[in-house]
């Protein structure tokens, strides 16, 4: 399992000793590349437990600063950081947990001239807040052929789903049209807790699909209710007229 | 008898989570006026079904699609909020 270097105090030693994670599994989350568009709520946890991971290279874009109504969930940040920088914010506490990794921090707000970074990442992590943010991140991705873990919650809910045209999956487009009216405005209410329970299982989702553990997220659709106990998981299907991913001709 | 489960502002709208109905409704869309029909708190939840998704038995379906066989209907939104 292991060879006789192996130090069982080692910054990844529960890792190695995983069977489906091992010496192979870490060096190959060590040589990965990740990028977290948004530091709040979900970024959080995906950030600190990538980070922790040891994912090699770890970017992150967020442009927005630290209020005091963001500490009861967004647990990256402090109190000695209120009104800096997120991405700043981040790289103090994300270097200070693991200093291996090589952090890239992007002090911009995702728009279409911004969009293009998603293509120098194995895989992009979508943990903004608003769909239109959602739909444009899908389509640098779809272009970019870079699979697109998207996660959001609502409340006491959650969604996670796992996006690459290029492995044969739909994209987020396919299972929420752009088209599509818009939903009705909804009150911004979050139990603090639930960005933890969501974000920590897409940091999850990012290392089972990285080292091949399991089964990953590829056209499937986890969705938990934390306040009424259930939790389903979606198959969620291509669709031919898909005008983003079947515009690419990207096998779908 | 068919299980239903509403979730995010569905479930909200509709008061509760989840339940169980007698139904001879054949498709989705079927079931869907027949729930609009019972209750405002129906009609609210499915005003513009078009924003809703709709998974049979966990596989994501359009409204046209046959309630045959099928012992669990699940409706949601999309979820945006980070």
């Amino acid at each position: 399992m292991h060879g006789p270097m192996f130090d069982p105090e080692g910054r990844y030693a529960r890792h190695l000793i995983l069977p489906e994670i091992g010496p192979v599994g870490q060096a190959t989350l060590n040589a990965a590349s990740v990028l977290v568009i948004g530091a709040g709520g979900l970024g959080s946890p995906v950030l600190l437990y990538l980070a922790a991971a040891g994912i090699g290279r770890l970017g992150l874009a967020d442009d927005d600063v630290v209020s005091l109504s963001n500490l009861q969930r967004q647990v990256l940040h402090g109190t000695a950081r209120l009104g800096q920088s997120k991405t700043a914010s981040a790289r103090d506490r994300l270097s200070d947990l693991n200093p291996e990794v090589l952090l890239e921090t992007h002090a911009i707000r995702i728009s279409p001239e911004t969009a293009a970074l998603v293509g120098g990442f194995d895989l992009v992590i979508d943990c903004t807040d608003n769909l239109a943010a959602r739909h444009l991140i899908n389509r640098a991705c779809v272009a970019a052929a870079v699979p697109l873990l998207s996660g959001a919650i609502a409340q006491w809910e959650g969604q996670i789903g796992l996006y690459a045209p290029a492995l044969g999956g739909p994209c987020y487009a396919c299972t929420f049209p752009e088209t599509d009216p818009p939903p009705p405005a909804q009150s911004k209410g979050v139990v603090g807790a639930l960005p933890g329970v969501v974000g920590a299982r897409m940091a999850l989702e990012a290392i089972k699909f990285f080292t091949g553990a399991g089964q990953n997220l590829l056209g499937r659709l986890w969705m938990i209710d934390t306040l009424w106990n259930e939790e389903r998981l979606m198959r969620m299907h291509r669709r031919d007229d898909c005008p983003v991913c079947r515009a690419r001709g990207a096998g779908c | 008898m068919l299980d239903i489960v509403y979730f995010a502002w569905v479930r909200e709208r509709i008061g509760q989570p989840r339940e169980r109905l007698e139904t001879g409704a054949a498709t989705v869309a079927d079931l869907v006026a027949e729930l609009r029909a019972k209750d405002p708190r129906y009609e609210a939840a499915f005003a513009d079904p078009a924003v809703l998704r709709v998974a049979l038995d966990q596989d994501l379906a359009d409204f046209t699609a046959s309630l045959a066989g099928v012992r669990e209907v699940a409706f949601f939104p999309p979820m945006t909020g980070g």
